[in-house]
């Protein structure tokens, strides 16, 4: 039911399965792409389509029931509801920006990725047209903004932390969750000494093993360094190399499960939300969607049920960071540049109180909205929307934010790392090289 | 003379067009590709010459994804073409259940690749994998990372499951061949009293050439444009350890987005294929449309 938008990052692989040929005959589509052919799918201003990842049971179900109640309200307005598996709508998606095809109202990730997508004119500045949705919704906009204009609407934002499992850390004598990365080493010890595994990562699907890294330079440089540094493309500040050097005191605690160097993130029972979920290890940072994904990977559906706790990812000693800064995305409705006024006004119908409510009821995601925070009624999930909402700053997951071509080069680099092949200097250095080279 | 013109007009044209359409097409889009920075959507404007070819060729990742390639190339030759040939012969002779290990021999080719990665990774698994619990029941402990995990273990078990894998196409093509020696000369070779040893020395292995040259030209293509068993098992790591040109491009392109960079990638891919696959036609092919015609 969650939205899971980094679900499947790893997983297309399996999809691609073919061999080189695959690549040439993707090509022959791609062509040169030419943008501004308004293409039919605005033609008509009362028609408008609208792409989501919802696309099973009671989310299903809501999102259909939210396109009549709009209609409804908008009488000769139709909305066309495509919801499809997200792996197939980002597919999707893809091909309809090379063809200048897009749907009227879609979803976007934000950072750098949001960014290439309005440099190719294919998004709407939503600035002024929903101004007062955005003023609501202000806390996350950040990461959907490109020089102060707002493209996309986020409407489901989670943070990354650590998940465990309660009766393990009692097990081994753990009676508070840690909160400084000693008491966290601290906690990695006591675990051992019982037996258990402390931690699984899929470095496997690198993204994961990356979150260390990211959350690592949140803690190490403060705001303003981080910010400074994407926009003047310049990594030098020492903080980066320091938090590469926290993930290498880490790594020498030998946390993880064995082979995490090949463990995928989510898919099968040795993955690691599977190694979670099944009580082989006691914890994995992982997002908001870890319940979700857990409970799709055991047989009775409950993945670890009243055993799942959660606590943010711990401070470092002497940081620069702003203390309580968490890392995490979201999920944005964005509406295409040639895409009816009406559908802008369905977007903001999208984030008013009455369907993020809905939304919030059914767990489809953590609520933007303010009034429909208190409607969620997991309690882990509660208990990640309480810091959510009180953190001082929430941090784009660093890949999405620097985009796929930087991003991918800083998560191999970062993998590299946890493979012992790589030094904190080296991650750096790859980020800076890629960085330049993305100008 | 128009008629004859209209009818091998008639027959090439659809052929010629498939091969435009789906051949020549795509290599020339990912030509031009590869003189761009592009990024997969928007218009294909940034012309960046042949910046792409430099930073691909002076990319270690890539160069070190040729010399896994090549690796493989030698790699599969070297231990499927014994094993392929000895399996072959043994199987060539008549004894009971000949059909079934035939059918046993084959069926890891006719699995699908995706599964059969799917399948072996499982089993690699450290810890938790068929493998290390086999091997830690007789005392045995398999690396910490598990054979997968371990960079300098990695592209070795990939070679190992790719044997596996494709063992069953050099036996039966093997045995194909077999059916083509004729059986005059084992009689006549049985008369003058060679060992069994000595008539597949001499007579079956040099007769069986062309069908081992034809599956070495095979496997050799194969192998340069290995992606899918690298892609489930290892993904190209651990540490880049298993990255061949085709996982490199691919990575590069669908999950980077950078298309020009793949473009040049896959040129470079094609390239090497090419003169590698024209040269074995000239030096080791030719061999046998020379025989053929004397």
């Amino acid at each position: 039911m969650m939205t899971r938008t980094r679900f499947m990052r790893g997983a297309t692989a399996v999809a691609l399965g073919t061999t080189v040929a695959l690549l040439g005959a993707a090509c022959a589509g791609q062509g040169t792409g030419s943008q501004g052919d308004d293409d039919g799918s605005s033609a008509d201003a009362s028609t408008i389509t609208w792409w989501h990842n919802s696309n099973t049971g009671e989310g299903k179900e809501y999102y259909d029931k939210v396109a009549a109640d709009f209609e409804k309200d908008h009488p000769g307005t139709t909305v066309e509801v495509s919801a499809m598996a997200h792996e197939d709508m980002l597919t999707k998606l893809d091909a309809a920006f090379q063809a200048g095809d897009a749907p009227d109202v879609f979803m976007e990730r934000g950072g750098g990725e949001l960014a290439d997508h309005v440099e190719a004119g294919l998004l709407k500045d939503l600035s002024e047209p929903a101004a007062d949705t955005i003023s609501t919704i202000e806390p996350y906009m950040s990461g959907f903004q490109v020089d102060g204009a707002s493209y996309a609407l986020p409407f489901s934002m989670g943070v990354v932390g650590f998940w465990y499992n309660k009766s393990l850390f009692e097990k081994a004598g753990i009676t508070e969750t840690p909160t400084t990365m000693d008491e966290l080493y601290a906690a990695f010890d006591k675990l051992q000494a019982a037996g258990i595994t402390p931690a699984s990562v899929g470095a496997g699907d690198k993204w994961p093993a990356a979150h260390y890294w990211y959350y690592n330079v949140i803690r190490q440089c403060s705001a303003d360094t981080l910010d400074t540094a994407v926009t003047s493309v310049d990594y030098s500040d020492p903080c980066f190399v320091k938090a590469g050097e926290t993930l290498d005191e880490l790594l020498a605690t030998e946390p993880f499960n064995k082979g995490f160097l090949t463990t995928p993130a989510q898919t099968g029972a040795t993955s690691a939300s599977g190694l979670l979920a099944s009580g082989k290890v006691a914890m994995e940072l992982a997002g908001h969607w870890e319940p979700g994904v857990m409970q799709g990977l055991t047989e009775d559906g409950s993945g670890l049920g009243e055993d799942t706790g959660w606590f943010p990812y711990p401070s470092i000693d002497g940081q620069q960071g702003t203390d309580g800064a968490q890392m995490g995305g979201g999920d944005a409705w964005a509406v295409s540049k040639d895409a009816p006024d009406v559908a802008v006004d369905f977007a903001q119908y999208l984030l008013s109180d009455e369907v993020q409510q809905g939304f919030a009821e059914l767990d489809m995601g953590l609520p933007t909205n303010p009034t429909a925070s208190e409607k969620v009624s997991d309690p882990a999930l509660a208990e990640l929307l309480e810091v959510r909402d009180s953190a001082p700053e929430i941090q784009l997951y660093l890949d999405t934010l620097l985009g796929a071509s930087v991003g991918g080069a800083m998560n191999d680099a970062i993998a590299l790392q946890f493979a012992g092949k790589a030094t904190p200097q080296d991650v750096v250095d790859a980020v800076q090289s890629a960085a330049e080279a993305d100008q | 003379m128009w008629r004859k013109r209209a009818e091998i007009a008639l027959f090439v044209t659809p052929a010629l067009a498939l091969l435009v359409a789906f051949v020549v097409v795509p290599v020339a889009t990912a030509v031009q590709m590869s003189l761009y920075r592009w990024k997969g959507f928007g218009p294909m404007v940034d012309f960046v010459g042949l910046r792409n070819y430099v930073s691909v060729l002076t990319n270690e990742v890539f160069t070190d994804a040729v010399v896994h390639n090549l690796v493989i190339v030698v790699g599969s030759i070297l231990l499927q073409l014994p094993l392929g040939l000895a399996i072959a012969l043994l199987l060539n002779r008549k004894m009971w259940g000949q059909g079934l290990l035939r059918t046993i021999i084959f069926v890891p080719y006719v699995l699908a690749e995706v599964i059969a990665g799917v399948v072996w990774f499982q089993l690699l698994q450290p810890e938790y994998g068929v493998i290390d619990t086999m091997l830690a029941a007789v005392g045995l402990h398999g690396p910490e990372q598990g054979f997968l995990g371990t960079p300098e273990y990695a592209l070795g078990t990939v070679l190992v499951v790719l044997t596996w894998k494709y063992l069953g196409l050099a036996v039966i093509l093997f045995l194909a061949g077999l059916q083509g020696v004729p059986d005059e000369l084992y009689e006549a070779a049985q008369l003058d009293g060679a060992s069994w040893w000595q008539v597949q020395r001499r007579i079956t292995i040099p007769l069986l050439g062309p069908t081992m040259r034809t599956w070495g030209f095979l496997s050799m293509i194969g192998s340069l444009q290995l992606f899918d068993m690298v892609w489930i098992l290892t993904g190209g790591g651990p540490a880049n350890a298993t990255t061949t040109m085709a996982t490199f491009l691919v990575n590069e392109g669908t999950k980077r987005q950078n298309f020009g960079i793949a473009g040049a990638a896959s040129v470079v891919l094609f390239v090497i294929a090419l003169v590698l696959a024209l040269a074995y036609q000239k030096f080791i092919l030719s061999r046998d449309s020379k025989e053929g015609g004397r």
